[in-house]
């Protein structure tokens, strides 16, 4: 469905629509969305099948949206063990697109889309960008990375079917990106929050006044961001900061996304069923309690997430919003429950590095791995303790092993980390869990 | 007729070379001659000590990760010319030197060349066949 709609303040898009159903009807798409998909999963996917047989579920006992909590949990533990294409409930032939993301070893996690699931993906984010005013007369500056990562392709697709004029610059090299900005005549611009800081401050370096250029909107996501950030995003540049969510897991950036009125972003709830459950027991919290997302999706066919703990803490509110959709909202997410970290918008566990490390011979996994934030742009730096095995008499062996070790990292989680050798005992060696990470960045 | 040389790795903080000779010290071992190299991050610290072994126990009490290697000292005559020889020798013969260091006791007019080779024996056997002096442990710390 394209409609060309010029008017870059129109205050609603015809692809909206769905985000102002009337709530008894959303439950009913809800409800009948929620059947289908678990059906669908208990025929399809074994394991999803061998935990509903274990708990007596039967997909029929599925007769109203609350019945969605005698369902067993799915955590990104399950996406480990299945890799690769376990958890898929369409055959291969019918997958068009894999994607991947960081799991907690060596291994990434794999999602699949059919041509249906990609025009569901494509839909939200069509939604997202117009629930926030972009328009078809839009230039959109695409720098979230393309590839295995979601985020390059998610909002390319949305974007064109938008019918907005698409530059699929990706990531990196901040001076090129500043040229297109002004040249091309940009008004919307797409990556992480923090990599925007760096792109002002770069500006500033070369003398460009972003409040100058065309661009007057930013849709950010792909890591945890504060208010105070969006603050200074909007009062350095001029523009609208808008906060966009997702998860590969659950489809891609397009989850949810902020309104004009930017008091947290509104799930597309007839495609994405949300709760907020207790982390540790796993009861589910009523609207407004602060909990764990745990998320369902409604129409994938590929790969159905059902109950998807998602790690990220936030708070469900029903309460209307000012702007007449009817989809709930949630707080922006602060932090975690588990030890992901988001560096410069990739995801990466600490148990990846410790895997990483292993894998060089000879390297015993002491290690400390520190982040600060320089200049708006995420460092990080491995420390590695020197045991007898590693050293060596040599420079050239060692320097031979930092950079194996920083190889061996790169290829596990797509980072570029400083390697650091550090003398023994120098790491500490704490008596319950190892303080693994020192963050040192101020988000704020 | 090699020498035991330990190196201990060094991370490039202010005091950690001073810890290490205090430790010594402390431990009334004396150190012949020492070798830093150095690169950005780190450093490498190579110790000529009689009581080598010692010395190492007690650096590893300490928790320093201390190696040994085998280098080769040889004597030359302390005027120019002398360490030119030697390289000559070494280089006809093929031999490659990791790395090398020089020093002189106070008595004497020879001062003393510390070798890291690949092929060590290959070297003692080359230098030896040219008449050079090639120190073993005992003939070196005489010259304390």
């Amino acid at each position: 469905m394209i409609e060309h709609w010029n008017d870059l303040d129109s205050p609603l898009h015809p692809a909206s629509a769905p985000d102002f159903l009337p709530v008894p009807q959303l439950r009913q798409i809800q409800l009948h969305r929620l059947q289908a998909v678990v059906q669908r999963a208990y025929e399809h996917v074994p394991l999803l099948r061998q935990r509903m047989d274990s708990n007596r579920f039967t997909p029929r006992q599925l007769k109203s949206l609350d019945d969605i909590r005698s369902l067993p949990f799915t955590v990104k533990n399950d996406l480990r063990d299945t890799y690769p294409y376990g958890l898929f409930a369409s055959p291969l032939s019918d997958i068009v697109r894999l994607h991947a993301s960081s799991g907690t070893t060596g291994k990434p996690i794999v999602v699949a889309y059919t041509r249906e699931d990609i025009d569901v993906w494509t839909q939200v984010m069509v939604r997202s960008l117009a629930a926030c005013g972009v328009r078809s007369g839009d230039i959109i500056q695409n720098a979230y990375g393309y590839g295995l990562f979601t985020g390059g392709l998610g909002a390319h697709y949305g974007a064109e079917q938008l019918g907005a004029t698409v530059i699929p610059i990706s990531g990196g090299n901040t001076d090129r990106q500043l040229m297109v900005l002004q040249d091309f005549n940009v008004t919307v611009i797409c990556c992480t929050p923090s990599y925007f800081l760096h792109l002002l401050d770069r500006a500033k370096e070369l003398g460009v006044d972003i409040r100058k250029t065309a661009l007057r909107k930013g849709v950010f996501g792909a890591e945890p961001w504060t208010e105070a950030m969006r603050h200074r995003i909007q009062d350095e540049s001029g523009i609208k900061a808008y906060d966009i969510y997702g998860l590969s897991e659950i489809i891609g950036p397009g989850v949810a996304m902020e309104c004009p009125h930017q008091c947290g972003p509104h799930i597309f709830e007839d495609h994405f069923y949300p709760e907020v459950i207790d982390p540790k027991t796993g009861d589910v919290l009523p609207d407004g309690v602060e909990g764990e997302l745990v998320l369902t999706t409604l129409s994938k066919q590929a790969m159905p997430m059902i109950r998807y703990r998602t790690r990220d803490i936030t708070a469900i509110t029903s309460e209307p919003c000012a702007c007449g959709r009817t989809l709930c909202r949630i707080k922006r997410i602060g932090r975690r429950s588990d030890d992901m970290l988001i560096i410069r918008g990739v995801n990466v566990f600490p148990s990846q590095i410790e895997a990483a490390l292993l894998s060089v011979e000879g390297v015993q996994p002491h290690y400390q791995i520190v982040l600060t934030r320089e200049r708006d742009l995420d460092h990080v730096e491995v420390q590695v303790e020197i045991t007898g095995e590693m050293f060596s008499d040599r420079v050239s062996a060692l320097e031979t092993l930092t950079q194996k070790i920083s190889h061996a990292i790169s290829t596990t989680t797509g980072l570029h980390a400083k390697i650091s050798l550090v003398e023994p005992h120098t790491i500490q060696r704490s008596e319950g869990k190892a303080k693994r990470v020192i963050d040192k960045r101020n988000m704020g | 007729m090699k020498i035991h040389q330990l190196s201990l790795f060094l991370e490039n903080k202010p005091g950690h070379l001073s810890a290490i000779c205090q430790t010594l010290a402390k431990a009334n071992i004396n150190i012949a001659t020492l070798s830093l190299a150095d690169t950005q991050q780190f450093g490498i610290l190579r110790l000529i000590i009689r009581d080598w072994q010692k010395a190492k126990e007690v650096l590893e009490k300490m928790g320093f990760v201390v190696n040994v290697t085998e280098v080769v000292a040889t004597e030359v005559e302390d005027r120019p010319g002398g360490m030119a020889e030697i390289l000559e020798i070494i280089q006809k013969n093929g031999i490659n030197i990791e790395y090398m260091y020089a020093f002189t006791f106070h008595k004497g007019d020879r001062a003393i060349l510390v070798f890291r080779f690949d092929h060590p024996d290959n070297a003692v056997k080359a230098l030896q066949n040219h008449r050079k002096n090639v120190l073993g442990p005992v003939e070196l710390y005489n010259r304390e």
